[in-house]
């Protein structure tokens, strides 16, 4: 378990940076270190070149620009956890984040890592695709956008290019008075998750939905995006939060050796259930409905 | 003055003589020690689960620079005197022994068995060059189920042994067919239970140093039994006992698989004294998932008889145990279950025949608990059965097959694996259950789940009762001296692996001699301070080495009263020994300390001892006990299921534990806590998985899971004392004790929280992805 060799960059700007990368074969960019050092130390990973995101400035901060909230992509995981802006305006990734693995890794591990990263059970994912979160791609080439849910390829792959950074992740903000709750299935308290959910909820004056969306983690390679266009109207409970369980529940799943895809799919349609009647509540609560 | 410092009994907790440096950083664990020239290793280990080697070459792997040899079975033979590590114990059973060679010779019998050894000037280039190595290796057919290993068509687990069925073996007494026929209740049950790895947070490693001045190896060990490794080295080097010393430095936890002695053990002191050079082995992660002995799969099929009453009056069955790719452990792990399934209930016959198949996985020997977990587990959930088909409860159904406190000593019908008589010795196990069903507010329970129910959250609760056989002998030795400095030291064979041994010797001495605890040196396990002794297994420790240690120091102190008692020309009777010093009682001025005594024992030129005395205040004493003592407890838990992600939250956990005279409290409430903590691990969360192939899956502890502190609940210890007779200080063992009831406890909380549903818990572990299909299977059926 000791990795194996490889060369250090340091560099310390951005344009050093996006030039190392353009210029480099075999390279892989190390933020928090949180997956990929012990990938490293297994050899599962064993890159000829690693470039250390840390030296560089700039890369991370938390603001509010107009209607998006922009994420800078070395913020730590825990400092966007406590951020008051974050709080205030996004509280779905306060909890989100408050389930990434425990606190010791989060105060190494990154935003834009963990994006970056793309692991089908991480939580970050979930709650950016259910926030139509997109990443900045940048390079020496320009800079680009994506939203997450068009990122992830295949298992553990992503659409980023070798000579790209992924600089920041944008989301954009939901209005004042909106609902918002993550919930998951862990094998044991802070490990890994088996299917999560993200969900955020707008109602009308009547307490029904004006606006809905919930993003499934764990299904498959990527977050699932739930049709909810049939709740759309009705309130948040009953037969109608039910009927969009089952929509969860036909959503596409791969069993594995521990658990068969039945399974998964009753656990999508629990947590979509528990996660958007969750929403709704706080939403009634914040309208002071 | 600290209360460590202060002069304590038996029965007091003193607070631990090791944590001091421990918790400073000022320990010294294997990979803490550096030496002139040392090389480092790393070992190259099998891909694959089984297969033949056709070659290897090392020539690319030995030019890499910072290599400094890499080493295969034929390069270390010559320095052996056989081919095969004699690590078996007697065992009748075994139809054949399957050692281990120092590094796989021509056949490799699992994946992480150590082919080659590279010696390098760090571990990274040592990995570096492991890489480099071409092994060709034709695959063969694996044996991963042990039951499908049984089969007749099965394919050879070793290409070396007649057979897959290692061992045939039964536990059996009373007339079976008498029990079942005409039984008003009868039924059948099968049971796939899993036990994982002893996870201590330092995994095994081994610094070794051959001094070619004194042709003398020095071997340090993260061992649980030194004496054992000794003897090992001696025999298979050809060296004597004076040229091999052993010793174990802070030890990072043993929980059974130190207890085995590794090929790796071998491979680097044989490596030493090749090379000339000093070799460090620290054992990684990995290796520990892959390369470590471990507890795994045990396939139980039981048939029951009892009374409408339900008393138990028959269990018979099979076993199947997984007993991985070699027999360093004989049949003590499933013949443990075997016993320990009696618990402390009167089963009056009883006929398990029990298989052991070998498979092409590390072999598996006990870890904490060893075995007896699962032995309970069968008999707890048998009992719960008995008790709803009845409709009993379950606290009643096993009042009624308690073994009543005046029938103790209780003889079992069975023996035990060394061949005694399987007796328990002393107890009170209906008490035991009462304390428990109070401290836990067992009749109380019915309200707690109904205010839960309408909250809409099931709630379970469990309850178990085990008994384990402690303070296996044969021996343990121990001596006490004092030297005119007035320092008192310690030896023993008996070693710690951070349970607190120093601390409950140091006490017991002090006790004695009535000198502070923090004022007693305690040399455990060096194979030089000690010539004779055995280890650290059996939660046995305090019975054997405190029970000798105990005997030494009422020798020394004897010694001390005599010499005096005639200097200060009062009767023995009437001195007392406080603080370094004996001294007339009430009288402190009257005396002398205890170091002028050892000054005066230890002579001078031409001079006589004082009167009848014998040299140097010194005594040696061993503690041969005569037979195991049966500690017991029982354990009850309330869990929170949810029964439709089938997360499992334990809201409630008591203890009532009797493992007789207690030497220091605290120090038992940290055994018995740590010992459920595992046991709730194996209850929920651990699972070394293999694919069909014979391919570790869990190899990190992301996808091995340990119980972890958010999710272990407090745990609430209560003690009862029923002094065994067996030992002068009516001890018993606790190392162990905490994981024998875990899993059937928190089972049978699980099944009582998802009674609504009918989900019926047989297997172990009760993760989420077992219990979410266990409750679709149970929709599906209702």
């Amino acid at each position: 378990m000791k990795a194996a060799n490889f060369a250090y960059h340091a560099p310390t700007t951005r344009q050093e940076l996006f030039a190392l990368l353009a210029e480099l074969d075999d390279a892989r960019m190390i933020a928090g270190g949180q997956s990929l050092v012990p990938m490293m130390n297994f050899r599962l990973a064993a890159p000829e070149n690693l470039v250390d995101l840390n030296t560089v400035g700039g890369l991370d901060g938390i603001e509010v620009a107009g209607d998006r909230l922009v994420i800078g992509a070395m913020t730590r995981q825990r400092a966007a956890e406590r951020s008051a802006t974050v709080a205030r305006v996004c509280p779905l990734l306060v909890e989100t984040l408050g389930r990434v693995g425990v606190q010791q890794i989060r105060n190494r591990g990154t935003v834009g890592g963990s994006i970056a990263h793309f692991d089908p059970t991480a939580e970050l994912p979930v709650a950016a695709v259910a926030l139509d979160a997109e990443v900045v791609l940048e390079s020496l080439r320009g800079a680009r956008r994506m939203p997450v849910a068009d990122f992830g390829s295949d298992y553990l792959t992503t659409e980023i290019e070798p000579d790209e950074v992924l600089t920041a992740v944008e989301v954009p903000l939901w209005p004042e008075g909106h609902g918002a709750a993550f919930d998951e299935v862990t094998r044991r308290g802070d490990s890994y998750a088996i299917v999560s959910v993200a969900a955020l909820v707008l109602l009308d004056a009547a307490g029904r939905v004006a606006r809905l969306s919930v993003a499934i983690g764990g299904l498959t390679h990527a977050p699932a995006r739930l049709a909810v266009d049939a709740m759309v109207g009705a309130a948040p409970e009953g037969e109608a939060l039910a009927a969009l369980a089952e929509t969860a529940r036909a959503l596409p799943a791969d069993g594995d050796g521990l658990m068969a895809a039945e399974d998964k799919q009753h656990l999508a349609a629990t947590l979509t259930e528990r996660v958007v009647r969750r929403a709704g509540e706080r939403a009634r609560r914040s309208t002071g409905g | 003055m600290t209360l460590a410092e202060r002069p304590a009994g038996v029965g007091i907790s003193v607070p631990r003589l090791e944590d001091d440096a421990l918790v400073r950083g000022k320990g010294r664990f294997l990979d803490d020690i550096t030496l002139p020239g040392l090389l480092h290793a790393a070992f190259l280990r099998s891909p694959e689960a089984h297969g033949h080697i056709r070659s290897i070459d090392v020539a690319e792997a030995e030019a890499l620079p910072g290599v400094h040899r890499v080493l295969r079975y034929e390069d270390l033979r010559p320095l052996l005197t056989m081919d095969r590590i004699p690590v078996a114990m007697p065992s009748g059973a075994l139809k054949f022994d399957v050692d281990p060679f120092v590094l796989a010779r021509d056949e490799v019998c699992h994946v992480g068995e150590p082919i080659a050894l590279i010696l390098a000037e760090s571990r990274h280039v040592a990995e570096d060059a492991a890489e480099l190595i071409m092994v060709d290796i034709d695959p063969l057919p694996a044996v991963v189920d042990p039951r499908d290993g049984l089969a007749p068509d099965a394919p050879q687990a070793r290409l070396d042994c007649p057979d897959n069925l290692v061992a045939r073996t039964s536990a059996a007494y009373g007339d079976i067919d008498a029990a079942f026929a005409d039984a008003p209740v009868r039924f059948a049950e099968r049971f796939h239970l899993h036990k994982g790895g002893g996870n201590s947070i330092e995994p095994r490693g081994v610094v070794a140093r051959w001094d070619p001045m004194e042709e003398r190896l020095t071997v340090w060990n993260s061992t649980q039994m030194p004496h054992r490794a000794k003897r090992l080295l001696v025999t298979t080097l050809g060296l004597t006992e004076r040229q091999v010393r052993v010793v174990p430095p802070d030890v990072g936890g043993g929980f059974g698989p130190k207890f085995v002695f590794h090929p790796e053990e071998l491979a680097i002191a044989a490596a030493a004294k090749l090379t000339g050079l000093p070799v460090k082995w620290a054992e990684d992660r990995y290796e520990s998932f892959i390369a470590t002995v471990q507890e795994r799969d045990q396939f139980w099929s039981m048939e029951v008889a009892a009374d409408a009453d339900g008393r138990l009056r028959g269990l018979r069955g099979t076993l199947v145990h997984d007993h991985g790719a070699y027999t360093p452990y004989g049949v003590a792990l499933p013949y443990n279950s075997a016993t320990n399934l009696l618990g402390p209930y009167v089963l009056p016959a009883y006929a398990l025949d029990i298989s052991l198949c070998l498979t092409n996985k590390v072999p598996t020997t006990p870890t904490r608990g060893a075995g007896r977990p699962q032995g309970t587990f069968i008999m707890e959930r048998i009992l719960d059965l008995i008790a709803e088909r009845l409709g009993l409860a379950r606290d009643e159904v096993r009042r009624r097959n308690l073994i009543a406190a005046e029938r103790l000593p209780f003889r079992t019908g069975l023996k035990t694996r060394d061949g005694g008589e399987m007796t328990y010795d002393s107890g009170d196990y209906a008490e035991c259950q009462r304390r428990a069903l109070a401290a836990a507010d067992w009749n109380g329970f019915p309200e707690r789940r109904a205010a839960a129910r309408r909250e809409g959250r099931f709630l379970g609760i469990g309850l178990a009762n085990y008994v384990e056989g402690t303070g296996r002998g044969p021996f343990e030795s121990a001596s006490v001296t004092i030297g005119p400095s007035g320092e008192v030291v310690v030896t023993t064979g008996a070693c710690g692996q951070g349970q607190g041994t120093v601390t409950m010797l140091a006490q017991l001495t002090g006790a004695a001699l009535g000198i502070a605890p923090a004022k007693v040196r305690v040399i455990a396990g060096d194979t030089d301070a000690s010539p004779l002794g055995l280890g650290a297994f059996a939660s046995r420790q305090a019975v054997t080495a405190g029970s000798a240690v105990h005997l030494a120091a009422g020798k020394v102190r004897d010694k001390i009263l005599a010499v005096a008692s005639d200097w200060l020309e009062v009767a023995a009777e009437d001195l007392e020994l406080i603080d370094g010093r004996v001294s007339l009682r009430g009288a402190p001025e009257v005396g002398r300390s205890i170091a002028d005594i050892a000054a005066a024992l230890s002579g001078s030129p031409g001079f006589s001892l004082p009167k009848g005395a014998e040299p140097g205040l010194s005594a040696a004493a061993d503690f041969q006990p005569d037979a195991i003592t049966y500690c017991n407890g029982t354990h009850v838990a309330e869990a929170e299921v949810d029964p439709f992600t089938g997360v499992v939250r334990l809201t409630r956990y008591v203890v009532v534990h009797d493992c007789g005279r207690l030497i220091n409290p605290r120090m038992v409430d940290g055994q018995i806590i740590g010992g459920v903590v595992h046991g709730i691990g194996s209850a929920l969360y651990e699972w070394m998985r293999y694919d069909a192939t014979g391919q570790p899956l869990t190899c990190t502890y992301s996808d091995y899971l340990l119980a972890t502190a958010d999710v272990v609940p407090r745990v609430e210890v209560h003690h009862m004392e029923s002094p065994t007779p067996l030992n002068p200080l009516g001890v018993k063992g606790a190392g162990e004790s905490g994981t024998i009831a875990a899993p059937a406890v928190v089972a049978s909380a699980v099944e009582d929280a998802l009674r609504p549903l009918g989900v019926a818990i047989r297997d172990l572990p009760m993760t989420p992805d077992r219990l979410v299909r266990l409750a679709r299977q149970a929709r599906a059926a209702a």
